[in-house]
């Protein structure tokens, strides 16, 4: 006798403790093999991008913040890039340099959560992620000294920053980096030997070099699959030509590549940081510009290599102190894309893994 | 995987997780004890020095969610005079703009935190509310000669043991 089966759906979200947010996944099961995928979003939908075109452009930097919480800095590095391109301005050095400390402190700190909520998702409950946390909370005071708030720092002004690092700053940053790499060896060693771990990463949810260009995915998503394309590196903009660095790679595109990428770029990020801080120069760090802020017309895209990817905005000015449009390419929302064909085929003990190793910020996916 | 080293890099990382929960602690007893937040700290208040200000809206304009309201008219000696400055604080996004935007550098941000209150009517501040009196804490946030004058901000680098 044949037993009548029929397929199961499994809303996984929107509060879930591992969608990182409020995403929600409607999965098609045939036991416990997901057959389908559809990812439901814009539960934090807050209309950034309509909001934009109603503000000067001073004032959307402070939207930017919000996009993605995690990594604010580089959101308003972005914003900036694609202003000044728009309106024809260079930052003083100083300010680039602040600007490429800044970025790269926010690198170190979203990866230290992208990794942490890895572990999340895989079942080590909490003790990585607060170690995680411990590690973040080091950085989050050093822009609170900077700027005077730990998450929606403000800080990128167009054509420069908005205030100068106080005395205090370059000292506690140093005491930082030089403690950071026994904190990532120590949490190596709790994790990169873990059998359990390796079980659960290696040859898990694999994107081959392909479909990751084809998805057009950034970032860590794209590096651990073995292309090696770096926004830093690709298209430098503000002062990376100066820095040596290494673009780390992997070679399957499993979990544990990915995972593995995030290590090395906190290494490289901490060797710019040295760097940056050696060669950083006296001066001036706000550029001369208008009061009220009028770029000519025309339109003008600027990217930057964030944390999670490529990190772009497009402007569009028809010469008023307002955006006619300004769009986000959010590297969270791109990478989701290959989602489904991750998804499709595999366990359903392995979809938060898999899902938790693209590292989506839900505020840059929904805007 | 050999099932020989099986079991190798667990008892590593239980190794590393007893060396942390043998060391002090990294968190601090709030209520009691209180550590000196950042001197530019951007807290969820206006401070407003009234001397020096000269009603040009400047503040009003900056704000990107508009949460300052300003009614200003002329008195007899054709002077600007404030009439209404209300802040609300439940909309106010403390970005920090308008506190830039001031041209005679009168308004500030606040270093109050625990700014709670038991009705939605009371978040709306008006202008003797923000008024600079000795027992308000106006932040250095854009303002060196105040950064100067506050004390250090605890880091947690230090790696001060808080509770001893």
């Amino acid at each position: 006798m044949a037993l009548k089966t029929e397929t199961f759906i499994l809303n996984a979200g929107p509060q879930h403790p591992s969608t990182h947010g409020v995403f929600r996944m409607r999965l098609t099961l045939d036991g416990e093999v997901i057959q389908d995928v559809e990812p439901v979003f814009g539960y934090l939908h807050r209309g950034i991008e309509k909001l934009a075109e109603g503000l000067t452009y001073p004032q959307d930097i402070v939207f930017t913040d919000r996009l993605d919480y995690l990594a604010s800095m580089t959101n308003n590095q972005a914003y900036v890039v694609a202003v000044e391109k728009l309106a024809g301005i260079q930052a003083p050095e100083r300010a680039e340099y602040l600007r490429v400390i800044m970025a790269e402190l926010m690198r170190i700190s979203s990866h230290l959560m992208a990794v942490g909520f890895l572990l999340n998702d895989l079942g080590a409950f909490l003790t990585p992620l607060l170690y995680m946390y411990r590690e973040r909370e080091k950085i989050l005071d050093l822009f609170d000294m900077v700027c005077g708030q730990r998450l929606t720092y403000n800080y990128m002004r167009i054509g420069g920053v908005s205030q100068d690092i106080p005395e205090e700053f370059i000292p506690a940053l140093k005491k930082y980096i030089d403690s950071l790499p026994g904190f990532i060896n120590e949490y190596e060693q709790l994790l990169a030997t873990n059998e359990i771990v390796l079980i659960r990463t290696k040859n898990v949810g694999i994107l081959t070099k392909e479909s990751a260009i084809n998805y057009s995915a950034a970032g860590p998503v794209l590096r651990g699959s073995g292309v090696k394309w770096d926004i830093r590196k690709a298209d430098p903009y503000s002062v990376y030509e100066r820095f040596k660095f290494e673009v780390p790679v992997g070679s399957v595109g499993d979990i544990y590549d990915r995972y593995r990428v995030r290590i090395e770029e906190m290494h490289q990020s901490i060797a710019i940081i040295r760097q940056a801080m050696e060669q950083l120069p006296q001066g001036e760090i706000q550029a001369k510009i208008p009061k009220v802020l009028r770029p000519p017309k025309g339109e003008a895209y600027g990217h930057i290599e964030g944390p999670k990817g490529e990190l772009g905005f497009y402007l569009v000015s028809d010469g008023s102190t307002n955006p006619y449009r300004l769009h986000v390419r959010p590297p969270s929302l791109i990478n989701l894309t290959a989602l489904k064909e991750l998804l499709v085929g595999v366990k359903i003990a392995d979809a938060m893994a898999i899902f938790g190793s693209i590292d989506i910020c839900v505020g840059e996916v929904d805007r | 995987m050999k099932l020989k080293s099986y079991g190798e890099g667990i008892a590593k990382g239980m190794l590393v997780t007893m060396k942390n929960a043998i060391r002090d602690p990294i968190t601090t007893q709030y209520p009691e004890k209180r550590l000196n937040i950042s001197r530019r700290s951007r807290g969820n208040q206006l401070v407003w020095n009234k001397t020096a200000c000269i009603s040009c809206s400047m503040c009003a304009r900056a704000c990107p969610v508009n949460c300052i309201t300003m009614v200003t008219s002329r008195d007899e000696n054709k002077k600007l005079q404030m009439d209404k400055m209300d802040v609300d604080t439940g909309v106010c996004i403390s970005c920090g703009l308008c506190v830039e935007a001031c041209p005679q550098k009168c308004l500030f941000m606040s270093r109050d935190y625990e700014k709670a209150v038991y009705s939605r009517k009371k978040l709306k501040l008006t202008k003797e509310d923000i008024l600079m009196t000795d027992s308000s804490k106006p932040s250095g946030y854009y303002s060196p000669e105040n950064e100067t004058k506050l004390p250090k901000q605890t880091l947690l680098i230090d790696g001060k043991k808080w509770d001893k």
